[in-house]
């Protein structure tokens, strides 16, 4: 182990200060578009993410003018929608799910999957584990360039005459494999399934060099136990990630093969538009396995960065250690595990042998004692702390409210008896709104407003950005809380209109509220998006460590360029959550202070380090082996 | 014009709002007090956390009590009640448990706002504490899965023998009911292939229990007796669901899928309970179809008694007798038991065009 270590050490500082070097001679292109350094990649990600989020919020807006005002005209749209408004003024219902279904593809996939791990796991992994880059630099500039191409062809296809993919974002064959069903299952389907993989290519070259860059290119006296949570956050992440998108590929690459060369996976007698199809012996509830095999693990890939970027940003601006570190670590762990085995809990009333439901039932409710872990510790983190409202941690509290809200009501619907009547109703769409979109949204924006002095050496103006969180949080919570009550009166979710029905008659007042908070909650987006783009130019310069914070980005200087350090790699004592610890002068001591320096505040078994530290690294890393 | 007028105007408030905040901050940086300024606006930030929490618990309480009656459907079914406790058991726990942790969170941050010169608690972990979190809710959603388990294992239990069978077929963008006649009470196969213009389930002629079959435009339901539906669907997937009944199952080409239950109240019951004398049950389709998702309405009729149900199927026409073209589908030898079985009278055109001339030489 300490071999290894060593190794991994000396042949990453060779490696490194031979790029240092280089970074020097680059033009224009090599530093900002084709570049191989990990934060210009993480900016690169951020930015694509902030537009992709942009255009999902807008698309979210549209389809809430249908539900909200069914009534009204909307041919001032006309310059925007073209052919997609009726003659009347209203959306086309087969338009309507096509923005259902790319607000959903888009803010999962593109906004909280490429967005949350493409930006914060690029820009903190080497940066918090004190590594010059990535492992390889050139196959996370591809992660970006992948992704980009993806992004290209699914923003091509909501301008094609038969309209993007639109059977909702889990394209559940056999609606999206024949273009008969609908108009949007045809080269817009194509679409989705081409960007998709060019995503998922993406996905794998970041996720494995994530992985590799954390497990091999910890500065000295990084052992895992001093990680952290973040990076434990982003590992757990990126290994979710590698298992699991590969089968989402398997499922569309079989969905390709059903659509263009006629084989029957998924498909068995249908007859549609006036014939019999010769397909037999295929599963649509084949398609919904390998779907939700990557779905369900995909709601912590999506969770998990976020739930890690918080744990750090409470910590730090409430100036105490995060309570419960290796629990936290431990809760996470299990998550990722148990994360594999609960999909089918998405499926409980598709036609799955019931006992199948009984065991996905069990499992997924387990899933919720690690969460509810990781609220209390968020919570006692609090306890007796010395708070202060940045926006970041502003952002972060409103995460735990969302997880909590949105997390207890997944303890209804993986019931499965009580999932039956709550199954695809908006009871459904306000949970994971809550628990993921919301929580996960809010879980990016705190690390935008707390790490973007280091991406742009400048602050984000803080009043706007307590405006922004004020709105936000009382936006969302009117767009979603509200859906609890729909759905359970049993509102049907994707319906375009449900005044058909008697039973689903009322509610227009809920409707149109939730309606009027979506519209100024995306409003409240501009304040961000105007903070962001005048504080890279025009913000108060930030000081090297501007939120007095433990972890080793906060050691580089305000700008820091190709290979983060100027001088060598900071070395690693200790943990990163000294906060206020008692005896020491100030409020925080940073992970690269010996405990040699610290006596008046170090404990017991502290100050027997202090006599390791004396000699080299290696034996630090053999000091580890005893954590 | 008036959209070249209105954006001129957009812009113009906007760089208006721009100023505002260029000469607000350089206000802020000549005035230089900036360290004050931060902590009021820390207490601000704190005591809006509390005026929040307040207002929206507060907001949650008053909606949700005032309003029972406008999300509470009333349930219909016997498996409907059991599950309807369930939920609001559910809901009592995760309430009180969603309520204390809210509470205690924001208490936090209003009480332990920064004020100067007070260090945070050195607090990293405590091991009694953190078991007890993890060990209580392990219990607590323990004795939520059993029961749930329960009621879901008597949900999807196989139907009974004696249950009512009724066939509901989904396509775009419609229900159909198929009832087995009431002269062998079995439905009869079916094959896609067979499917065309009039012979929308596909029957298969060639099994007898098919040829007095009918189709129905609404579901009619006895209530009091177990009834079991097998679902399937034509074209793509679409999902049964009678929310009254607490009800919900995926009709997928291919695969044959069934719920079972019973109904508890009657379409009359319901009239004078919900004292709506129009009330009708109405059947929607939950799984995202295509570009008429929103409009598969299906009407449901709940009959007083097992009687009046059987009365109403006995008053139903087969559907062989609504199509006799198809009686040349049947085989010979099984034409003159279909016929009567769907209760075609013998000396009519079609029959009398169907039989075999071998049969009547003979």
């Amino acid at each position: 182990m300490a071999t290894v270590d060593l190794r991994t050490l000396t042949e990453a500082h060779s490696h490194t200060e031979h790029e240092h070097e280089e970074h020097h001679h680059g033009n224009f292109w090599t530093n900002y578009v084709f570049s191989e350094d990990h934060k210009v990649i993480a900016k690169q990600f951020l930015i694509t993410g902030m537009a992709w989020a942009l255009i999902g919020g807008v698309l979210s807006v549209l389809f809430r003018l249908q539900l909200g005002f069914p009534e009204s005209n909307l041919s001032w749209l006309k310059p925007l929608l073209g052919g997609w408004l009726t003659p009347e003024g209203k959306i086309d219902p087969e338009f309507y799910l096509a923005l259902v279904t790319m607000h959903g593809t888009i803010m999962v996939f593109f906004v909280l999957t490429a967005g949350l791990s493409g930006t914060f796991s690029n820009f903190l992994i080497p940066l918090q584990i004190g590594a010059r880059d990535m492992a390889s630099g050139f196959m996370n500039m591809l992660s970006y360039w992948f992704f980009f191409l993806s992004s290209v062809v699914m923003f091509t296809s909501l301008f094609i005459s038969t309209g993007p993919a639109s059977g909702g974002w889990v394209i559940y064959p056999p609606l999206s494999a024949l273009p008969q069903a609908m108009q949007g299952s045809g080269l817009g389907m194509t679409l989705w399934l081409v960007a998709m993989a060019l995503f998922i290519v993406s996905s794998l070259l970041g996720g494995i060099n994530y992985i590799t860059t954390v497990i091999n290119l910890r500065t000295k006296g990084m052992s895992f136990t001093k990680l952290p949570l973040t990076i434990w956050a982003f590992f757990f992440t990126a290994i979710i990630g590698v298992l699991s998108f590969p089968v989402l590929f398997a499922a569309a690459l079989l969905l390709i093969f059903d659509r263009s060369f006629g084989t029957s996976f998924y498909l068995s007698d249908i007859y549609i538009g006036g014939e019999a199809l010769p397909n037999q012996g295929g599963s649509p509830i084949l398609f919904q396995h390998l779907f939700w095999f990557l779905g369900h693990p995909e709601v912590y890939i999506v969770l998990l960065p976020a739930l890690g970027i918080t744990s750090e940003i409470i910590a730090t601006n409430s100036r105490k250690p995060i309570f419960g570190y290796k629990a936290m670590v431990g809760s996470m762990l299990f998550i990722a595990i148990l994360s594999f085995v609960v999909w089918a809990h998405h499926m409980f009333v598709t036609g799955m042998n019931p006992f199948l439901g009984s065991i996905f039932t069990l499992l997924t409710l387990i899933i919720a004692v690690p969460s509810a872990v990781k609220i209390f510790n968020y919570v006692t983190t609090l306890w007796k702390g010395n708070i202060l409202f940045t926006p970041g941690m502003l952002f972060s509290i409103g995460l735990v409210s969302f997880f909590l809200t949105g997390g207890i009501t997944g303890i209804f619907l993986g019931n499965s008896a009580i999932d039956i009547q709550l199954h695809d109703t908006y009871f459904v769409v306000a949970h994971f709104h809550l628990v993921m979109g919301s929580a996960s949204f809010f879980g990016m924006v705190a690390g935008v407003y707390h790490w973007f002095p280091k991406m742009f050496g400048r602050m984000l103006d803080e009043r706007l950005g307590y405006l922004h969180f004020w709105l936000t949080i009382v936006g969302v919570y009117l767009v979603f809380f509200p859906m609890h009550y729909i759905g359970i009166a049993g509102f049907p979710r994707r319906y375009y209109s449900w005044t058909n029905f008697e039973t689903f008659s009322g509610f227009a007042d809920l409707n149109m509220l939730v309606s009027i908070a979506a519209i100024i909650t995306l409003f409240a987006q501009f304040i961000f998006l105007f903070n962001f783009i005048y504080s890279i130019f025009r913000g108060k310069a930030a000081s090297a460590n501007p939120w007095n914070s433990n972890t080793l980005e906060w050691t580089t200087p305000r700008s820091p360029g190709h290979g983060n350090w100027p001088g060598e790699l900071p070395t690693v004592y200790r943990w990163p959550y000294d906060y206020s610890k008692p005896g020491a002068k100030e409020d925080f001591i940073p992970q690269h202070i010996p405990y040699s320096e610290t006596p008046e505040s170090n404990l017991p078994h502290e100050n027997e380090l202090v006599k390791l530290e004396m000699n080299n690294g290696s034996a630090i890393v053999v000091e580890d082996k005893k954590h | 014009m008036m959209s070249l007028i209105i954006s001129l105007g957009v812009v113009l408030v906007l760089a208006i709002l721009y100023m505002i905040f260029r000469i607000g901050n350089l206000v802020g940086l000549v005035k230089g007090k900036k360290d004050d300024s931060a902590t009021s606006w820390n207490d601000i930030n704190a005591y809006l956390m509390m005026i929040f929490m307040i207002a929206g618990l507060g907001a949650f309480f008053w909606y949700s009590f005032a309003h029972f009656d406008s999300y509470e459907l009333p349930v219909a079914s016997e498996h409907g009640v059991i599950t309807d406790n369930l939920f609001w058991i559910t809901m009592w726990v995760t309430v009180i448990a969603f309520v204390i942790i809210f509470v205690v969170m924001v208490w936090f941050t209003f009480a332990y706002r920064y004020k100067e010169g007070r260090k945070a608690e050195f607090f990293a972990d405590h091991h009694k504490l953190e078991i007890i979190w993890t060990v209580v809710p392990a219990i607590v959603l323990a004795l939520l899965i059993f029961s749930g388990l329960k009621a879901w294992n008597d949900i999807t239990a196989p139907a009974s023998k004696d249950a009512v069978v009724i066939e509901l077929i989904g396509q775009q963008f419609l229900w159909t009911a198929r009832y087995p006649g009431v002269k062998d009470k079995q439905l009869g196969r079916h094959n896609y292939k067979m499917i065309d213009a009039s012979n929308e389930f596909g029957l298969d002629l060639e099994d007898i229990n098919s040829s007095d079959d009918f189709k129905s435009l609404s579901l009619h339901l006895p209530k009091g007796k177990e009834i079991q539906l097998k679902i399937r669907a034509k074209d793509v997937l679409h999902s049964v669901f009678l929310p009254h009944f607490r009800l919900k199952m995926d009709a997928v080409p291919g695969m044959q899928t069934t719920f079972k239950f019973i109904a508890t109240k009657s379409t009359a019951d319901m009239r004078e309970e919900t004292g709506n004398p129009n009330f009708n049950y109405e059947m929607a389709c939950t799984e995202v179809c295509g570009r008429g998702h929103f409009s598969m309405k299906f009407p449901v009729f709940v009959h007083d008694t097992v009687e009046d149900y059987e009365k109403w199927m006995a008053s139903q026409e087969a559907w062989l007798k609504q199509n006799p073209d198809y009686l040349q589908r049947v085989p010979v030898e099984l034409r003159e038991a279909a016929m009567i079985k769907a209760g075609i009278p013998a000396d009519s055109k079609e029959a009398i065009a169907a039989s075999p001339v071998t049969v009547t030489l003979n």
